[in-house]
């Protein structure tokens, strides 16, 4: 089988997620076309039509993000019209996902060269615009026990005894190592500036960050979920399914969670040929990956799984990777990876996460794909491992090699 | 039974069934069917109002009908061809052009506010003690003939629920300002008046929903629910929510809630006709559950009997009842003392002293004062029921008694003394009532010169909320006892059940194997919050520790050290000879070693933190290790309602209880035996009987002789035999 390669990788800033953000004011389409308009000129591609596919991961796809933006991003962008777009949703690893599948069809030799990545606008498409069955639907809700992924995060801390202090401190963590790779300039390397029609910078850095932020501030903000869980009924639905547990310990709340924000990646992924016809330099190649499903209840505990099925697949041991980015939807699900795969946090989110540079839901899979490629070329190390968890209780992990 | 009549062209159909209610069945709809017909197809006639002759409107479906179509289910294909005729049939009526109002005149109730909903125009007399709704849901149906579709398209999806989901009703006047209804008038004259009025004025009419195309009434497709569509942003919203909500309260045992979600979901989407098909497909699948068929059984046509005194001897005539003598001012005697008060009945309320015999009464004062407080009471009828109630310290004031009820401490020789003091003072009439939740109704009947006369009254705690009361026949007790004590446990609005006597009767016998088995369960190292949900998922209305906490560990304790006595052991020589189980073991020790006493010393098997949520002691882990391998919750559902189920059987093959549907109500109405199975001896059924007594086996093999079948189960297993004559396969849901 053929290999397949990661040219190059790019995001833009993300931005907060709300009214006041600065990109609340960009639409998701021109995230996207800055894009692959900075792809197209940092890997000088004269002839866009050498790209077979953009893929990109949406998880709200509907309104501005609806009706396959990713084709809309490829004609708005001035790309060749030979180009096709298509759109993946596997909720929050779908950039990931649009990744692994954009290395699939390179490896099967069916594509040269393709971009893949996604994007959420998540001030203007807030989250859960498109529904949802598994949402929505009594039968399912009932059925499967559904409910909020914050109450998810919080039975997790309840069943394996994350406390509130664990969680604040990872979480006064995360902010210190993403206040410091901002700082010293490491996100440089893949952040585009969003710029308006002026050619004026609206955004260039990653602005969701709390550099302030320590235990004391932390200690200030109530649970997120406490009053959802109880008032709405859904605490005991997820004891239905926990009945082992006298009740659920709220400790998430805005602070120790990922952040809502604004922001695009993408990836440019193709074949060793494809990318010596135009003279560009592979900067790691795409190892391998893995889906998991597990319960849908507690739905954030896959990742390790996930992990797991890909390292045994491989013949691989956990002491083989390198570097790994967790995405930090919550803070215990970074904190449950550590302790299920005995892996060090000095070698996890090492540039901070989620809980301090936000998670723009469909782009997040992508970003810290691209953030582990910088990362491992920093260091000079081989192999980098990123996961995600992932709604309806699934988990993703890809590892890279830097060749 | 239907009255056809046309005035200045306006036809009027009004209901005039045999029997007390206007309700619906098969004949009455197809009744319905032609009369409805007849006017819409009369030219002459411009405007049809559906009215009633009776008192009340329509009291909905007819629930001996419904009974028999349940225990007799039609093949799933003709009880959908039926409910979908139906169905089209009201579709049918509310296009056809002719404005259609109601005349409510009294009661419109499930079928019969169904048939409202299906009328353009409904007007109700004012009358606050008119219940309009659709109380389905509370004998685990659902309004099945429109309902789902109607109300929420009407009033909005939010505003419907509580009268689809919890069989809410309300009186004509809030059912106006919900928008339940479009009018009100004073009188039978003024809603007729007011109905031909709208009729004259709206010559076609049709359903806010429809719209008219081409001369014909067909549905918007373009119709805005109000407060929003299933899938607006707000009503999305709430889905999760709402369904989590369902959840907690039904532990997903009660299909009737969960299908209502799926009919609001699903019918509310699509045009009313298919809505209506989805309702129908939902209410066919419902009519084949078991739920239904065992909760309209019990809760509706055991406790209706039971509640006109189906068990009164009928060869006594009819008592009077006018003075009550309460022994002993607890708790449970000042709740007796104020539903009796309540009930219009003088009190001789007596304890030692005036000052405890007050203190009783300070109870109603406080329940009176509650309810002023709620606008439900003037001060003058409180004051009046207080003025009922005499306190003393003389047994000289109990003279002219017709009713005695003996609520002092469960001591056989304090019982004994008060039971001959108090007998010397009456009339050889008056009968003597013990409220014993333990002590044998005939050794007690011993200390009494008229044994005939001394009978068992079993009240629960607290009196004034607990609607069942457990009567006792002692050996000697005759009818005229009987008789009386059904007349006054009707008058103070009670349910009564008839047991015979024997250790815990038939209720404390029953519900303690609940407690017992939690603490088997806590003492064989299975976690205690999986005992307790466990418990509630099953349908108890609390955990198994937590009731046994309320119900006080100490008082357990008595009780069973009063058992092993009466064997001849003290509990030191039972745990010797290792015949004490392991969870009454636990209350040993909580008792003499740990001084837990439960909720009343705020230490039991919870931690009752001063101002603060109770939650487990987490001393148990240390006492009783939770093991690696945990039990399912479903495993010990089972475990949980069989081990009850078992000892109904046995107080019914002792004769402790005269039949399963006694069995049935006393379980669901004394110790809140799950609703949803329809009782105990029902539960039995649902599960299969042969079903029952091969878990029984494998529970027997797994945990001892408690869980062992009687003789008599097997034969019935042999047999294909059930408690209430359904045959298995039709009483079980594959």
């Amino acid at each position: 089988m053929a290999e397949a390669y990661i040219f190059d990788a790019v995001r833009t800033p993300r931005g907060k997620g709300k009214v006041d953000g600065s990109l609340h004011q960009v639409q998701p389409i021109t995230l996207l076309t800055t894009l692959l308009g900075a792809i197209k000129e940092r890997n000088h591609i004269e002839d866009t039509s050498v790209i077979d596919d953009v893929i990109t991961g949406v998880v709200s796809p509907v309104g501005e993000q609806g009706a396959v933006i990713a084709r809309t991003a490829v004609l708005e962008a001035g790309f060749s019209d030979t180009i096709t777009g298509t759109q993946m949703n596997r909720f929050c690893a779908s950039g990931l996902e649009s990744f692994n599948t954009a290395a699939a069809h390179v490896k099967a030799g069916m594509y040269d060269m393709v971009i893949a990545g996604g994007v959420e606008s998540m001030s203007r498409v807030p989250m859960g615009s498109d529904g949802g069955a598994l949402f929505t639907s009594p039968e399912i809700v009932a059925k499967h026990k559904v409910v909020p992924q914050g109450i998810s995060a919080d039975l997790i801390a309840t069943l394996y005894g994350f406390s509130r202090e664990e969680a604040d401190k990872f979480a006064v963590e995360s902010q210190k190592r993403a206040a410091a790779a901002r700082k010293s300039g490491k996100f440089n390397k893949s952040i585009i500036a969003i710029k308006d029609i002026l050619g004026n910078v609206i955004l260039d850095f990653d602005e969701f960050i709390r550099e302030e932020t320590t235990m004391e501030t932390l200690a200030q903000l109530k649970p997120s979920f406490e009053m959802m869980g109880q008032m709405g009924g859904l605490n005991a639905l997820a004891l239905q399914r926990y009945p082992q547990l006298e009740k659920i310990n709220h400790i998430h709340h805005a602070g120790n969670s990922s952040g809502i924000v604004d922001g695009a990646a993408l990836l440019l992924i193709g074949s060793k040929e494809a990318g010596e016809r135009l003279g560009l330099k592979p900067r790691a190649k795409v190892h391998s990956w893995a889906t998991v499903g597990a319960d849908p209840t507690i739905m954030l505990t896959a990742p390790a799984p996930s992990t797991k099925k890909l390292l045994k697949r491989n013949g691989m041991n956990i002491s083989d990777i390198d570097l790994f980015e967790v995405n930090e939807a919550f803070a215990v699900v970074p904190m449950l990876y550590m302790q299920e795969l005995g892996v060090d946090h000095s070698q996890v989110n090492v540039n901070g996460g989620s809980i301090a540079l936000g998670h723009p839901l469909g782009a997040t899979g992508a970003i810290i794909l691209g953030t582990l490629l910088d990362e491992l070329e920093r260091q000079d190390k081989n192999l980098g491992l990123a996961t995600l968890c992932v709604g309806g209780g699934m988990g993703v992990s890809t590892i890279i090699e830097r060749v | 039974m239907i009255k056809y009549s046309v005035e200045n062209g306006i036809a009027t159909l009004s209901w005039n069934m045999e029997g007390p209610m206007n309700v619906m069945n098969d004949q009455s709809m197809e009744a319905f069917r032609e009369n409805m017909l007849k006017a819409i197809n009369d030219s002459s006639v411009k405007g049809i109002i559906i009215a009633s002759e009776k008192d009340t409107f329509f009291a909905g479906a007819d629930l001996k009908w419904l009974e028999h179509s349940l225990n007799h289910p039609l093949p799933v294909k003709e009880q959908f061809a039926k409910q979908t005729q139906l169905n089209t049939m009201f579709r049918t009526f509310e296009t056809c052009g002719k404005p259609i109002a109601a005349a409510i005149n009294g009661h419109a109730l499930g079928g019969g506010y169904e048939i409202t909903l299906m009328s353009h125009y409904r007007v109700a007399i004012n009358n606050p003690k008119t219940q309009i709704g659709l109380p389905e849901a509370k004998i685990g149906l659902f309004p099945g003939a429109g309902g789902t579709q109607r109300l929420p398209r009407l009033i909005g999806i939010e505003a419907a629920t509580p009268f689809l989901l919890e069989g809410k009703a309300v009186a004509p006047a809030e059912a106006l300002k919900m928008g339940l209804i479009h009018e009100l008038a004073d009188n039978k004259e003024d809603m007729l008046a007011k109905c031909r009025k709208w009729i004259e004025a709206n010559p076609k009419a049709m359903q806010p929903w429809d719209t008219e195309k081409k001369g014909k009434v067909i549905y918007n497709d373009a119709y805005k629910i109000p407060g929003g569509n299933i899938q607006s942003p707000k009503i999305v919203m709430m889905l999760t929510p709402g369904t989590a909500l369902m959840m907690d309260k039904t532990k997903g045992n009660y299909p009737a809630q969960l299908a209502i979600m799926k009919c609001l979901y699903e019918g509310l989407q699509v045009t009313i006709e298919e809505g209506l098909l989805i309702e129908a497909r939902y209410f066919t699948q419902l009519m084949q559950r078991p739920e239904p068929r065992g909760m309209i059984r019990t809760l509706f046509l055991a406790m209706g009997e039971a509640n006109k005194g189906v068990a009164r001897p009928k060869n006594v005539p009819p008592s009077n009842i006018q003075k009550v003598g309460v022994l002993g001012a607890g708790l449970m005697g000042a709740g007796i003392a104020y539903v009796t008060a309540l009930a219009g009945m003088q009190v001789v309320l007596k304890d030692v002293s005036i000052e405890a015999a007050e203190k009783g009464k300070d109870y109603s004062r406080d329940l009176l004062k509650k309810s002023m407080s709620k606008g439900k009471m003037t001060p003058e009828k409180a004051e009046g029921i207080l003025n009922l109630i005499k306190t003393t310290d003389q047994v000289a004031d109990l003279a002219g008694c017709d009713y005695i009820i003996e609520a002092v401490f469960e001591n056989r020789d304090l019982k004994y003394k008060v039971t001959q003091e108090t007998e010397a003072v009456l009339a050889p009439t008056a009968v003597f009532g013990s409220n014993t939740s333990t002590l044998p109704i005939t050794g007690l009947a011993e200390a009494s010169v008229r044994p005939e006369n001394f009978i068992g009254i079993h009240f629960f705690s607290p009196v004034d909320k607990m609607p069942l009361v457990e009567v006792i026949m002692g050996k000697k007790t005759n009818d005229y006892a009987l008789a009386l004590t059904i007349d006054y446990i009707l008058k103070i609005r009670k349910t009564p059940i008839v047991v015979n006597d024997s250790r815990g009767f038939y209720t404390s016998r029953c519900f303690g194997t609940y407690t017992m088995e939690g603490l088997e369960m806590l003492a064989e190292g299975v976690a205690p919050a999986l005992i307790e949900h466990a418990g509630e998922m099953a349908g108890m209305p609390v955990g198994a520790l937590d009731v046994a906490d309320a119900v006080a560990i100490d008082l357990a304790y008595k009780v069973l050290s009063q058992t092993y006595k009466d064997n001849g052991l003290t509990l030191e020589e039972a745990e010797k000879a290792g015949k004490m189980s392991k969870g009454e073991l636990v209350v040993k020790l909580f008792v003499e070693k740990l001084g837990r006493f439960g909720k009343k010393n705020k230490a039991g098997y919870y931690e009752y933190p001063e101002g603060g949520k109770k939650y487990l002691w987490p001393g148990l882990a240390e006492l009783y290790p939770v093991k690696k391998e945990q039990p399912t919750a479903e495993y010990l559902k089972k475990r949980f309602l069989h081990r009850q189920a078992i000892e109904a059987v046995r107080c019914l093959e002792e004769g402790v209880l005269n039949s399963p549907t006694d069995g049935d109500v006393g379980s669901i109405l004394a110790w809140g035996f799950p609703p949803y199975t329809g009782g105990i001896f029902s539960y039995i059924d649902m599960v299969g009987v042969a079903t029952f007594v091969k878990e029984l086996d494998e529970f027997t093999a797994q945990y001892g002789d408690r869980f062992k079948a009687t003789d008599r189960l097997r034969e019935m297993a042999k047999n294909g035999e059930t408690f209430f004559g359904v045959k298995k396969e039709e009483a079980v849901l594959a």
